[in-house]
């Protein structure tokens, strides 16, 4: 295979083929986006038609079964949930990566980065559980039954956590080591070097992966509804329980019947919808070349 | 910064390729012979890809659960699609289990989803059967629904609560918020969560119904999905009150998980007094068809009624019941 | 001055990545303390029995590495070849290259119980493929291309512009270039990828339910339905009394698996690389006599 590619592939200036060829993959890839969300806008089309999309705002509560359809307080869960995780899942992600790039022994280094891929292959079931078991009791008792938004953000935070650590270190991988080695020249110490030349360098692929971070937080289910008490209320505090659009998905899909059903679509569109937003807001902060 | 003036940004010099100079190219015959190779190779993976998606998808066209069966010499064959609730569906595969083991020619796949789902499901013809936690409503006069096993509901407390019983009114009151520490039920100072079940779980409608609730009055502390959602929740929090299936409830209690099931209308809420009839709070765990044209389906729900799964009812901690 | 800002500076990272550290091994040695007693080669080698409380799990896992397969075929190739598009170009805001990574951050935020629905529809219904392997694997496959292209993407990157410049002085097609020198330059990158794609396949529970499905026959084709390890560990810990054991058991047995995955994932792409790559050079020095 290497002497055929190396001898007619470039004989042949080939290069539109395989410009056509990935280009079009990352068109492909990106169009699973779009067949998603028609997907959900078919099966929400019946509840906007008869309820319009107004009500998902203005109606007094969240009862479907009652014709009550307020999405606004399982919007502002969402969000507060999302951002708990991103604040405790950032600033130590980021660390890890940090300790693990430019501080720890290459043997400890190794050790550190298995133990954070191995976390992120862990079913949300079982952090679920292990937010159920353990952690829930815990913060019962700051009140309440332990169930609320705190136990979700730091349970979900610790979740998107690997996606922080190894993309962040990836970034910072990715410096070249002259750039480092300047650093050093101009008589920079270490954490100069990483807070002057390495983490700016390396500013695109952490925003990239803090990015995947939230987008995955904000699709979190199964963890989120074991632990987040899943109440429709606008929440008054960190230890009060609150309902994600994602957990309100989960709970009452199976259960739903053609209405109702349809009205859960439309959260789900809703959902999308706030995570394009963020992710193109945060996108024209940073994921662009200058 | 200061690095991107020494070292320009390495994207901008990826990004335009610098056409390839230097070693020159015949184009000629050595090419149009490694081009015709190319595309031979090309055509071969097109066909490869062809092969492998027409075996992998021809069988699934004759599994698609159209519930083709047919009688033969040997006995029943052909495969069923059994989907919906998903506190049912653990005790139909196990029924499912046994069927195939006396019946090798059939293939019964147990899905689960949620008792709408099931609905759904046989509705529309991708499935054949479907499981369904709770009584058909109103509007689903066109399917039949086939009782295989009942299942009781009653209210659990932490096993550290000292109270005994509620009376009907203390849990109305606590559920729509008017009474909100056990010292008012007689217990000790200790602020009581409500935990409750999402809207439109059977397990949900069996309590309003019982209780005479209205829904949106109901002021909960926690909403739980599946029946170990409240159990777990119930022995992680002290003052926690709730509702879950009996049989579920018995056998955590019994495996030591500390939550205590309180009686209703002071009868113990024991399978035993829901096989009975005398314990107030229950509801049927149905299979629903369209009719039972097909010969596997009809014999696979005659099968699901009969004695010989009272066992395996009685395993998965449900009551059987008795025609 | 300096030497005491760089000490506490090394003190808060060497902290937060202890703290890290503490808590995943927490949950770790959690999930493995809980499960371990339940391990034994009857759990491997049985199919299982009343509900799962008792017997294995042994067509779960064939099961589980048959949907892994699937979505790792599909997935792979296609985000390869998008990842090689991606890192060509330049994100210019609104260019192609940036609406197709603002569409892929989208992707990664779908919520995976969307994600179910929607391989229900699509995979299962739409494409006639009924609740199977296939189905599931495909589903898969759709959520975790956002982070293998992610991070193929940056991998590519990261390999020095000299190595592009070298292999255009001696003449390198695009399409060589890509295959023979940048592809196995990243390689050890793309693997902490995929590793975290395998993780993500491992670990997911609701877009399997309505997909490969909840059957724990051993599978016969891959359009028949199978279980997953995560699905079985949600169904153990949340839908079957007296089903914890087992699902721990479970949960223990995919942290086991996903240690041995990654580590050969890992070793498998840095031998590839230093093949790979040790090749390049060698063909590049004897095209110089050319």
């Amino acid at each position: 295979m290497t002497k055929w590619s190396l001898s007619t592939l470039s004989r042949l200036k080939s290069d539109w083929l395989f410009t056509v060829v990935t280009r079009s993959s990352a068109c492909v890839a990106a169009a699973i986006v779009f067949l998603v969300v028609a997907f959900l806008i078919s099966e929400s089309i019946p509840a906007i038609r008869q309820i319009g999309v107004g009500r998902f705002i203005t109606d007094a509560s969240w009862h479907p079964l009652s014709d009550q359809f307020n999405l606004t307080p399982m919007i502002v869960a969402s969000l507060t949930i999302t951002l708990g995780a991103i604040l405790i899942a950032a600033p130590l992600g980021i660390s890890a990566a940090i300790y693990c790039q430019f501080y720890a022994p290459t043997a400890i280094a190794v050790w550190y980065r298995r133990l954070i891929e191995l976390l992120s292959g862990i079913p949300s079931v079982v952090f679920g559980l292990w937010g159920l078991v353990v952690l829930a009791p815990i913060v019962a008792r700051l009140g309440g039954s332990g169930q609320s938004i705190l136990t979700a953000s730091l349970v979900l935070g610790l979740m998107i956590l690997p996606t922080v650590a190894l993309t962040t270190q990836a970034a910072l991988r990715s410096v070249p080591g002259e750039w480092l080695a300047g650093g050093a020249a101009l008589g920079f110490c270490r954490s100069s070097t990483i807070r002057r030349i390495a983490l700016p360098a390396a500013r695109r692929g952490i925003l990239g992966g803090l990015l995947l971070a939230l987008a995955r937080a904000m699709g979190e289910t199964m963890a989120v509804l074991m632990l987040a008490g899943n109440v429709v209320e606008m929440p008054d505090s960190i230890v009060a329980p609150a309902r994600t659009l994602t957990a309100n998905i989960a709970l009452e899909m199976g259960y739903a019947t053609a209405g109702h059903r349809s009205v859960l679509f439309v959260s789900g569109l809703f959902l999308i919808a706030i995570v394009a937003v963020s992710v193109s807001l945060a996108g024209f902060g940073g994921a662009v070349d200058e | 910064m200061l690095a991107r003036a020494l070292y320009p940004p390495k994207n901008h010099l990826i990004h335009h390729p610098t056409t390839p100079v230097g070693i020159e190219t015949p184009v000629g015959i050595e090419s149009i012979g490694a081009s015709c190779r190319l595309i031979l190779n090309a055509s071969f993976w097109v066909r490869l890809c062809a092969g492998v998606i027409a075996v992998t998808l021809m069988p699934g066209c004759h599994t698609r659960s159209d519930g083709a069966a047919e009688i033969t010499s040997s006995g029943l064959s052909g495969r069923l699609t059994v989907t919906g609730s998903s506190t049912l569906a653990p005790l139909v595969v196990e029924i499912a289990k046994r069927f195939e083991q006396l019946n090798p020619g059939v293939r019964i796949d147990v899905q689960t989803g949620g008792t709408g789902k099931g609905i759904a499901d046989v509705r529309s013809g991708v499935a054949d059967i479907g499981m369904a936690s709770r009584p058909l409503k109103g509007n689903e006069t066109d399917l039949n629904a086939y009782k295989i096993a009942a299942d009781g509901v009653s209210l659990i407390v932490h096993e550290s609560n000292p109270v005994q019983e509620l009376t009907q009114r203390q849990v109305v009151g606590i559920y729509t918020g008017k009474i909100d520490n056990w010292l008012q039920c007689g217990g000790r100072d200790q602020s009581i969560q409500v935990v409750h079940k999402a809207e439109g779980r059977a397990t949900l409608e069996v309590f309003l119904k019982h209780f005479q609730i209205d829904n949106p009055d109901v002021k909960a502390d926690v909403i739980v999905g599946d029946n170990q959602h409240g159990i777990k929740t119930v022995a992680g929090a002290v003052g926690a009150l709730g509702y879950v299936s009996i049989g579920t409830a018995e056998v955590e209690a019994a495996t030591g998980t500390p939550i205590r099931l309180l009686p209703v209308g002071g009868i113990a809420a024991t399978t035993a007094k829901v096989a009975s009839g005398e314990f107030p709070m229950s509801r049927p765990l149905n299979l629903v068809t369209i009719d039972l044209a097909n010969p596997l389906v009809r014999t696979f729900v005659e099968f699901c009624q009969s004695e010989e799964v009272h066992d395996q009812v009685v395993a998965q901690y449900f009551v059987p019941i008795k025609k | 001055m300096n030497s005491l800002t760089d000490r506490l500076v090394s003190l808060m990272i060497g902290s937060a990545a202890a703290l890290v550290a503490a808590v995943l091994g927490w949950v770790l040695l959690d999930i493995l303390y809980r499960g371990i007693g339940d391990l034994s080669w009857e759990f491997l080698a049985q199919p299982p029995e009343d509900a799962g409380r008792s017997g294995g799990i042994a067509p779960i896992i064939v099961s589980t590495m048959l949907i892994l397969m699937v979505a790792l075929i599909a997935a792979v190739p296609l985000s390869l070849s998008a990842a090689a598009a991606l890192a060509q170009q330049r994100h210019r805001r609104f260019g192609w290259a940036w609406i197709a990574s603002r569409c892929l951050d989208v992707l990664a935020a779908v919520p995976s119980v969307v994600f179910g629905l929607f391989g229900n529809a699509f995979f299962c219904v739409a494409l006639g493929m009924g609740y199977s392997i296939l189905a599931g694997g495909l589903t898969l496959a759709c959520m975790i291309l956002p982070i293998l292209i992610h991070t193929t993407e940056h991998g590519l990157r990261a390999v020095p512009a000299d190595y592009h410049y070298a292999a255009a002085s001696l003449g390198l097609s695009r399409t060589t270039t890509f295959f023979r020198i940048t592809l196995p330059a990243a390689l050890p990158a793309i693997a902490a990828g995929l590793v975290l794609g395998i993780g993500r396949a491992l670990a997911e529970t609701a877009a399997l339910i309505f997909t490969a499905g909840y059957v724990t026959r051993q599978p016969e084709s891959l359009m028949g339905s199978g279980r997953s390890m995560s699905v079985h560990i949600f169904d153990m810990a949340m839908n079957v009394p007296a089903g914890d054991g087992r699902a721990n058991a479970t949960a223990a047995l995919l942290v086991a698996m996903l240690l041995i995955i990654n580590a050969a994932a890992m070793s498998l792409a840095s031998k590839a690389s230093a093949k790979l790559s040790g090749q390049t050079a060698e063909d590049m020095n004897s095209r110089q006599y050319v």
